[in-house]
C-alpha cells in the first residue's frame, strides 16, 4: 500500500517538476512558434505569386474583433478550410469587439481586424491610415419595440425625441398609453454609433433609468419582455417576439437598404495592416466570392456589398455606383 | 417561561431560514434541470455548435472545459504544493512570511475580471500567446494557486507532529520527511480540496473571455498531435469553454434554439459541478480509508 | 515552523559526511519550494504593475484629474470634451454588494446556527453540501437565472423595469451566501465546548446561549465572513452585468437601472481600442477594483487580529 502511495507521489512530483520546467519552456517555445507563423506565410507569398498553382498555399490567419461579424466570418472560415485548395491554411476567428480587433490588427497581433465601424472612427488618424479596408458585407439595423406599444412607424424627429428623453410616453407618438423604456447600447458600441449617425443624426447622452446592453440577444430578450421597451437590432435578430418599426415610413428590408431608401445600415469591415499576405488574401478573396457572398452572407442576414446600388464613405457621403 | 417562548420562536426562525435556503437551492437546481434536461442528448453533448441553424451541440466546448481544467491543474498543482510546503514547513515567523501570507490572501481575492484583463494585457498581448488555452490556463492559475497553497498548508499542518518527528528522527532530510511521510498523510484532504477548487475553474467565464477567447477553431477529433492547429490537444489554439459558450449564446446567439442550448449547457455545467462535489467527497473518503487501513 | 530550526538542522548535520546525497536532495527541495513562492510574488507584483501602468495613464498623460474620476457624476467617454466621472459606478458597486451582504448575512448566520447548534446531523448531510453546491454554480448560470426568473418577477411585482440594483443584489446575495455561511460555520465549530455547556448548565435556553454568549464572542469572525462576501460581490462581473441595466447614473430607487465598475468594464472593453483615452479610463476602473481588493484584505486582517486577541 505504502509503495503504491510513494509511487503515486513520485509520479505527481515528476509531473509537477516537468510541468514547472515546461511552463517556462512553453512560454519561450510558444513565442517562437507564434511569431514565425506570419513570417512563414509572408515568405510563402513571393513563391505563391510567382507560381500560383505549383505550391499549395499554407500559413495561418487570425482574425479578431466585431462580435456581430464573427458568425459570418466563422462560417466562411469553416468553408474555406474545408476547401481542398486551401488545406494548408488555418483560419481562426476571434470575437472581442471592434475596438479589440482594430487595435490588434494595428499592433500586428492578428492579420485581420474585424470591425463594425470605419477604423478612422476608433483609431488615431496615422494608425488608421496604415490599415487597408475590405468591406465584406452590409448590416442593417431596425428600431424595434415591444409588441403592445401600438406604433409601427417613427419619424426621425420622433426617434430623436424618444432617445433624448423628450418624449416619455408612447401615446405622444401615436401609440398606447405606456411609458417608454429605452434599451440602448453602451456609448462605445459600433451598433449605437451607426444608429445614432444614420437614424437619429445626432449623438445622444445616456439617460438615467435607461437600460444598456451590448449584446443583441439580451437586447432582444429585454425588448420583447419589458412593456413599452424600444431598442435597435440588426435585421438578422428580428422575429415575431418584437416589432420592427418603419423609419420615416420605410420598411427595414434588404431591398430598401440596397437603394439606401432605408439609411440605417453600416459596412462590416475586415482590416489588414498594409496589403494582406498570401494566406490572408486568399481568405479575403474567398470571403468576397459568390460562394460566400450569395449564400452565407444572405443566410446570416447581411447584405452582400456587391448588391448595394450606392457607396458610402466614413463621413457618410453617398455616391451612386 | 418567557425565555422558553423566545427560544422556541428563535429556533423556529432559524429552522425556517434553513428550509428557505434549501427551497431556494432546490428550486434553482430544479429550474436549471427542468429547463435543460429535455435538451440534453448524446448528440447534444458530442456535436458541433451551429451558428444560425438549430440543432447545434456543445461537444467542443465540453472538451475545451475539461482540457483547460487539466492544463490549469498541471500548472497549479506543482506550484501550489511547493508554495504550500514552504508556508507550512519552511517559512520562519517574521515579516517575510507575513508578507507572503498577505500575497496569498490578496491573490485569492482578486476579482476574476481583473485577472482576465491582466491576462489580456500581459499573457495574450505582451507575451504574444494570443487567445489560447495556455493563456486561459495561466490566468486561471492565478485564481487557483492561492486556494491550492492554503489547502496544502492546512493539510500539512493537520498531520500529527509525531509522524513528522519520527521521520526526522530516522535521519531523513526535511524534504524527504515532507514528501514521503507527511504528504501521503495529507493527501486525502488535498485531493478533496483540489477537486472542489477544480469545480470553480470549470465554471469560470469572466477571466476566460479575455484570455482563452470566444471561439474554437474547427477541431479535428481524429488528429491528436498537439502541434497541429486543428488538433484538440493543441494548447496554443483558442478555446471557448462551456461557461463562455453559455455567455455567448445568451448574448449574441442567432440560432433559433439558442435559449434551449443555453438551458441545456447550464444543466450540463451544474450536473458536472455536482459530480465534482460528490466525486471529491467520495474520493477523499476512499483515500482516507485506504490510508488508515494501511497503517 | 513548528519545530525550532536548530533541532532540525542538527539531525542531518551529525551525519553530514555519510550522506551528502541527502543534503543535495534537501537543497533541491528547498530551491523548488522557494521558486514556487517567488513565482507567486512575481505574479502579484506584475498584476499590480501592469494594471496600474494602464490605469494611471488617464491621470498622467491625458490630464484627467483624480478627483473628477472619483467624484464626478457624469460618464461621457465620447463627449466633447470627454468626461470621466466614475462615482455612479462606485456607488453601484458599493450599493449592490452591501445590499447583497445585508440580505445574505442573516441568512448565512441562521444557516450556520442550524448546522452547528440546532440540527447538526441534518445540517451536515443536507444543508452543507447544498450550500457548497451553490458555491460551485458558475456566475454565468446565476446571470442566466437572474435574467430569466428574478428580473421578470421584479418587473411584475414592483414598479420599474425589473433590472436594477435590487435584481443585482438578489443574484449576488445567493452567490455570496456560501462564503458567509462557511466562514461563520467554521467559527461556530471552533468555539470551545465549555463556553456553551457552561451557559446551558446555568439554565440558559439555547437562544439565550446563542444570543448572549456565542454571537458576541464570534462577532469578529462573523464580520470577516461578511466582508469576504462583500469582496466577492464587489468583483463579480458577468452575473451582475446581465441584470443590473448598466445606465451610467446614480439610480433613484432600487428598481432603476444602474451600473457597477465591473459591468462597465465588461460592456465597453472590447469596443474600445487599446491606448485610447476611453480604454485607459476603463483600466482606471480596473485599478479601483484592485485597490478595493487591498482594502477588503486589510479589513479582514484587522478583524482576524481581533479574533486572535
Amino acid at each position: 500500500m505504502k509503495k503504491s502511495l510513494v509511487l503515486l507521489l513520485t509520479v505527481v512530483f515528476a509531473i509537477s517538476l516537468a510541468a514547472c520546467g515546461n511552463n517556462t519552456n512553453n512560454n519561450a517555445g510558444s513565442a517562437n512558434t507564434s511569431s514565425p507563423s506570419p513570417s512563414a506565410s509572408e515568405s510563402a507569398a513571393p513563391s505563391e505569386s510567382a507560381t500560383p498553382s505549383a505550391e499549395p498555399l499554407s500559413g495561418s490567419v487570425i482574425a479578431s474583433g466585431s462580435s456581430a461579424l464573427q458568425p459570418l466570418a466563422q462560417a466562411a472560415a469553416d468553408k474555406f478550410m474545408a476547401d481542398d485548395q486551401y488545406k494548408g491554411v488555418s483560419v481562426q476567428i476571434q470575437g472581442g469587439g471592434s475596438g479589440t480587433g482594430l487595435s490588434q490588427v494595428s499592433d500586428g497581433q492578428v492579420q485581420i481586424g474585424n470591425s463594425d465601424v470605419f477604423a478612422e472612427e476608433k483609431l488615431d488618424a496615422d494608425k488608421a491610415k496604415e490599415l487597408v479596408d475590405h468591406k465584406v458585407a452590409v448590416i442593417a439595423m431596425a428600431a424595434v419595440a415591444h409588441k403592445d406599444v401600438g406604433v409601427d412607424n417613427l419619424t426621425q424627429q420622433q426617434l430623436v425625441d424618444i432617445f433624448t428623453g423628450k418624449v416619455t410616453n408612447w401615446k405622444d407618438v401615436g401609440g398606447t398609453d405606456a411609458k417608454i423604456v429605452l434599451v440602448n447600447r453602451p456609448s462605445s458600441s459600433g451598433t449605437r454609433a451607426t444608429f445614432e449617425k444614420y437614424a437619429l443624426g445626432i449623438k445622444t447622452e445616456d439617460l438615467p433609468g435607461s437600460i444598456q446592453e451590448d449584446a443583441s440577444g439580451t437586447v432582444k430578450k429585454l425588448v420583447s419582455e419589458t412593456p413599452g421597451a424600444i431598442g435597435y437590432l440588426a435585421l438578422s435578430y428580428l422575429d415575431e417576439s418584437i416589432i420592427a418599426l418603419k423609419y420615416e415610413g420605410v420598411e427595414p428590408t434588404t431591398d430598401n437598404v440596397k437603394t439606401n431608401t432605408y439609411p440605417v445600415w453600416a459596412y462590416e469591415h475586415m482590416y489588414t495592416k498594409g496589403e494582406p499576405d498570401a494566406a490572408a488574401k486568399a481568405f479575403l478573396d474567398y470571403m468576397m466570392s459568390p460562394e460566400i457572398q450569395q449564400k452565407d452572407v444572405v443566410e446570416n442576414g447581411y447584405i452582400p456589398t456587391s448588391d448595394m446600388k450606392i457607396e458610402r464613405d466614413a463621413a457618410g457621403t453617398v455616391t451612386n455606383k | 417561561m418567557r425565555a422558553k417562548t423566545i427560544d422556541r420562536i428563535a429556533t423556529g426562525v432559524i429552522v425556517a431560514v434553513a428550509v428557505l435556503i434549501m427551497a431556494v437551492l432546490a428550486s434553482l437546481i430544479g429550474y436549471l434541470l427542468f429547463r435543460g434536461l429535455p435538451h440534453i442528448s448524446w448528440h447534444f453533448l458530442t456535436s458541433f455548435p451551429q451558428a444560425i441553424k438549430a440543432g447545434g451541440g456543445i461537444g467542443p466546448q465540453l472538451f475545451n472545459s475539461i482540457f483547460l481544467l487539466v492544463l490549469t491543474m498541471i500548472i497549479t498543482i506543482p506550484l501550489g504544493l511547493g508554495a504550500g510546503i514552504y508556508m507550512s514547513e519552511y517559512a520562519k515567523r517574521g515579516p517575510i512570511t507575513n508578507f507572503i501570507r498577505l500575497v496569498v490572501e490578496v491573490l485569492s481575492s482578486f476579482p476574476s475580471i481583473v485577472v482576465g484583463l491582466f491576462g489580456l494585457l500581459v499573457i495574450v498581448n505582451t507575451f504574444n500567446l494570443g487567445y489560447s488555452l495556455l493563456s486561459g490556463a495561466l490566468a486561471l492559475t492565478v485564481f487557483n494557486l492561492p486556494m491550492m497553497v492554503r489547502l496544502t498548508e492546512q493539510s500539512l499542518r493537520s498531520v500529527p507532529q509525531e509522524q513528522k518527528e519520527a521521520g526526522l528522527a530516522l535521519g531523513m532530510s526535511r524534504w524527504k520527511t515532507i514528501t514521503s511521510v507527511m504528504l501521503p498523510v495529507a493527501l486525502p484532504s488535498i485531493v478533496t480540496g483540489t477537486v472542489l477548487a477544480a469545480g470553480r475553474v470549470f465554471g469560470e467565464a469572466a477571466a476566460l473571455l479575455f484570455t482563452a477567447g470566444m471561439s474554437s477553431p474547427r477541431l479535428d477529433f481524429t488528429d491528436w498531435n498537439p502541434l497541429h492547429p486543428t488538433s484538440p490537444l493543441n494548447p496554443m489554439r483558442p478555446a471557448e469553454t462551456l461557461a463562455v459558450h453559455i455567455w455567448k449564446i445568451n448574448s449574441e446567439g442567432l440560432a433559433p434554439d439558442a435559449g434551449e442550448i443555453a438551458a441545456g449547457a447550464s444543466a450540463v455545467l451544474v450536473i458536472t459541478i455536482l459530480l465534482f462535489n460528490l466525486g471529491a467527497r467520495w474520493f477523499g473518503r476512499v483515500l482516507y480509508r485506504k490510508l488508515t487501513a494501511s497503517k | 515552523m513548528n519545530l525550532p530550526a536548530s533541532e532540525v538542522r542538527s539531525a542531518p548535520a551529525a551525519k553530514e559526511r555519510r550522506i551528502p546525497k541527502h543534503l543535495a536532495e534537501e537543497w533541491r527541495g528547498r530551491t523548488y519550494v522557494y521558486l514556487c513562492v517567488l513565482i507567486m510574488i512575481v505574479t502579484i507584483f506584475s498584476i499590480v504593475y501592469f494594471i496600474a501602468s494602464r490605469g494611471l495613464a488617464p491621470f498622467i498623460s491625458h490630464g484627467v484629474s483624480v478627483s473628477e474620476m472619483m467624484f464626478g457624476l457624469e460618464w461621457r467617454p465620447d463627449g466633447e470634451p470627454a468626461v470621466f466621472g466614475a462615482l455612479p459606478f462606485l456607488f453601484g458597486s458599493f450599493s449592490t454588494s452591501l445590499l447583497a451582504a445585508v440580505i445574505a448575512a442573516p441568512l448565512g448566520l441562521c444557516a450556520s446556527l442550524f448546522m452547528t447548534e440546532i440540527m447538526p446531523k441534518l445540517g451536515k448531510t443536507v444543508l452543507q453540501p447544498g450550500i457548497e453546491l451553490l458555491a460551485g454554480i458558475p456566475s454565468v448560470v446565476y446571470g442566466f437565472v437572474g435574467l430569466s426568473v428574478i428580473v421578470p418577477f421584479l418587473r411584475d411585482v414592483f414598479p420599474g423595469l425589473g433590472v436594477g440594483v435590487l435584481a443585482g443584489s438578489l443574484v449576488l446575495s445567493i452567490m455570496i451566501l456560501p462564503t458567509v455561511t462557511t466562514v461563520s460555520t467554521d467559527a461556530l465549530r471552533s468555539l470551545p465546548r465549555g463556553l456553551k455547556e457552561g451557559s446551558m448548565a446555568l439554565g440558559a435556553t439555547r437562544w439565550q446561549t446563542i444570543s448572549r454568549i456565542i454571537l458576541p464572542t464570534l462577532l469578529p469572525s462573523l464580520l470577516t465572513g461578511v466582508v469576504l462576501g462583500i469582496a466577492r460581490a464587489f468583483g463579480e462581473a458577468l452575473a451582475v452585468q446581465m441584470v443590473i441595466g448598466n445606465a451610467p447614473h446614480i439610480p433613484h430607487s432600487l428598481f432603476e437601472s444602474a451600473a457597477t465598475l465591473t459591468s462597465i468594464i465588461t460592456l465597453s472593453m472590447g469596443n474600445t481600442t487599446s491606448g485610447s483615452l476611453h480604454n485607459n479610463a476603463l483600466w482606471s476602473l480596473a485599478l479601483m477594483l484592485l485597490l478595493m481588493t487591498f482594502v477588503f484584505v486589510f479589513v479582514v486582517r484587522m478583524l482576524e487580529r481581533r479574533v486572535k486577541r
